[in-house]
């Protein structure tokens, strides 16, 4: 029986400074020079990284009590609606919410130039934001209507909340029709001339674990440049989707809800971005680290590039008819290689998420462990995954 | 007749590339054509750089009849510049640079832009959801 670790026994040497840490890239080289076991006794933290578009993300902003009181029920913030059903002076700014009067796709495509996740953006970065906010009035907050300038050192409390971020796996788009499309995958050309798809592959964070042995409620995790958690799975988090003989999904599969003090951010790594055609959203950078507690830990963690295959799906049809089924698989090491064949023609891959940055999302993460200054959180619940170690 | 030497850029539609352009440019319209750089395949959009110089009122009227053929015409005057630290390092770029100015570096994942391969084609523009590449004019 090989020896395990456990999360007290990996904080304490993080806080020594004797904790081994390495990428999820690195670990690769690694376990095939020392082997699996020996690996798994050397290395205490595998860390991981993603940098990428994820639209299901968005922030708690509370404005502080004004003078008089006031229930805000309508809250805009440079102009982009935030959700103000809540108490008082609380409200949820969402990444793919458009600036009012945005001519949206009334000029196909349009360009949606400003949105939530711009807002976000700037307030991290430091940027002053118009707020503007109406109320019907009552006994207790008598107020209807108010504007303020503000940054978000204004703000009591401004608290990342992506119900969604993470995507374990997912889809590669594609275009079977006869003329160019504008997708939340990208610019997608006609008869397949290209292939859009997202993640960093072997330095994906739910790759790394592929069952959720690690990961869960509490898992302290690198959210947006600042330290944040994993706040449970995310919405529409499918373990049980068919996985390979590693046991990487073939599609979509986990996902996480994650949580962070906004006010800890970092602009370059919480990007506001307009998609042609399709809205605004949030390029964010999450790194999970994976504690090795024992060898299967480790295994998973040593996942490659050419072991994951992502399903080709066609967006021109299928994906906005909601017709099941796929085009096939292209695995990581095809799909950042430039082209795949596909039916005896090459076809283009670009990617939509930085692999250098989530490389540096991974290395920060490393660096951080190393210097004690960020430690290991033990999940309350790990997230519902799928019994055995394979399907086949 | 005032005479005029200009470099345009024509960015194809795939219907479009079997037309036999530059041959009627020069007998219908009495260009003279110097093709400068050139990016089509059959059955694929294309662009090509070109410089026109002959009478200005056939240079008028040679540019009605590439625009009646649904080709888009760009000065050459233009010219893309991408701004490395607004970019996110994505790629998504890449993926619609017809002639591989903007490419990645591999095994890095690494934009790189080489200006001399950009056509001014435009279709960076739209693809970079941070506005890292914009238009010089």
């Amino acid at each position: 029986m090989a020896s395990e670790k456990t999360y007290e026994e990996i904080n304490a040497k993080i806080k020594k400074g004797k904790a081994v840490v390495v990428t999820a890239e690195e670990i690769i080289g690694i376990a095939k020079e020392v082997g699996l076991k020996k690996a798994a006794e050397k290395v205490d933290v595998v860390t991981t990284g993603t940098f990428g578009i994820m639209c299901s993300s968005g922030a708690f902003l509370n404005f502080g009590h004004t003078k008089p009181k006031m229930k805000m029920s309508r809250v805009w913030l440079n102009d982009v609606a935030a959700y103000g059903g809540l108490a008082a002076v609380d409200a949820y700014l969402g990444a793919t919410e458009v600036r009012e009067g945005d001519p949206l796709n009334n000029i196909h495509p349009g360009e949606f130039a400003y949105g939530g996740g711009h807002v976000l953006e700037d307030l991290v970065a430091g940027k002053t934001i118009k707020m503007r906010a109406t109320a019907y009035g009552t006994d207790c907050y008598p107020s209807r209507k108010f504007e303020k300038l503000l940054t978000i050192n204004d703000l009591r409390d401004a608290v990342l909340y992506s119900p969604r971020n993470c995507y374990q796996n997912y889809n590669v788009g594609v275009n079977l029709t006869s003329k160019t499309i504008y997708t939340y995958m990208g610019i997608l050309r006609p008869r397949m001339a290209n292939a859009n798809y997202s993640g960093a592959g072997q330095l994906s964070p739910l790759i790394n674990d592929p069952y959720y042995k690690t990961i869960g409620i509490g898992t302290r995790i690198f959210l947006g440049g600042g330290s944040g958690f994993v706040a449970g799975p995310g919405t529409q988090h499918a373990p049980n989707e068919p996985r390979n003989e590693k046991g990487i999904p073939l599609g979509g599969a986990g996902t996480l809800a994650v949580t962070g003090d906004l006010k800890q951010m970092n602009p370059q790594w919480l990007r506001g971005v307009s998609v042609t055609g399709y809205g605004t959203s949030l390029m964010i950078g999450i790194g999970v680290p994976i504690p090795i507690l024992n060898e299967e830990i480790l295994e998973y963690t040593t996942i490659e590039d050419k072991d994951i295959q992502a399903p080709l799906i066609d967006y021109g049809a299928a994906y906005p008819n909601a017709e099941s089924g796929n085009l096939g698989y292209v695995n990581f090491e095809q799909l950042k290689s430039g082209s795949f064949e596909y039916q005896g023609k090459q076809v283009k891959t670009a990617p939509l998420s930085g692999y250098p940055r989530a490389l540096e999302i991974a290395e920060t993460l490393k660096q951080w462990i190393l210097h004690s200054s960020f430690y290991l959180g033990q999940p309350s619940q790990t997230l519902p995954s799928v019994e055995g170690k394979e399907e086949k | 007749m005032a005479f005029v030497k200009k470099r345009i850029i024509l960015y194809y539609a795939p219907n479009v590339v079997d037309e036999p352009i530059v041959y009627k440019l020069v007998t219908e319209y009495k260009m003279v054509p110097n093709i400068i750089r050139a990016n089509i395949s059959p059955e694929k959009e294309g662009s090509l750089v070109i410089e026109l110089s002959g009478e200005h009122g056939d240079f008028e009227k040679s540019l009605d009849y590439l625009r009646c053929l649904g080709i888009r015409i760009t000065p050459f005057g233009e010219r893309v510049l991408w701004d490395e630290k607004i970019c996110t390092q994505c790629g998504a770029c890449t993926g619609v640079c017809p002639s591989g100015a903007l490419t990645m570096l591999r095994p890095q994942m690494k934009i790189a832009f080489d200006a001399e391969k950009c056509v001014v084609c435009d279709m960076c523009l739209p693809a970079c959801p941070v506005k890292a590449v914009r238009l010089d004019v």
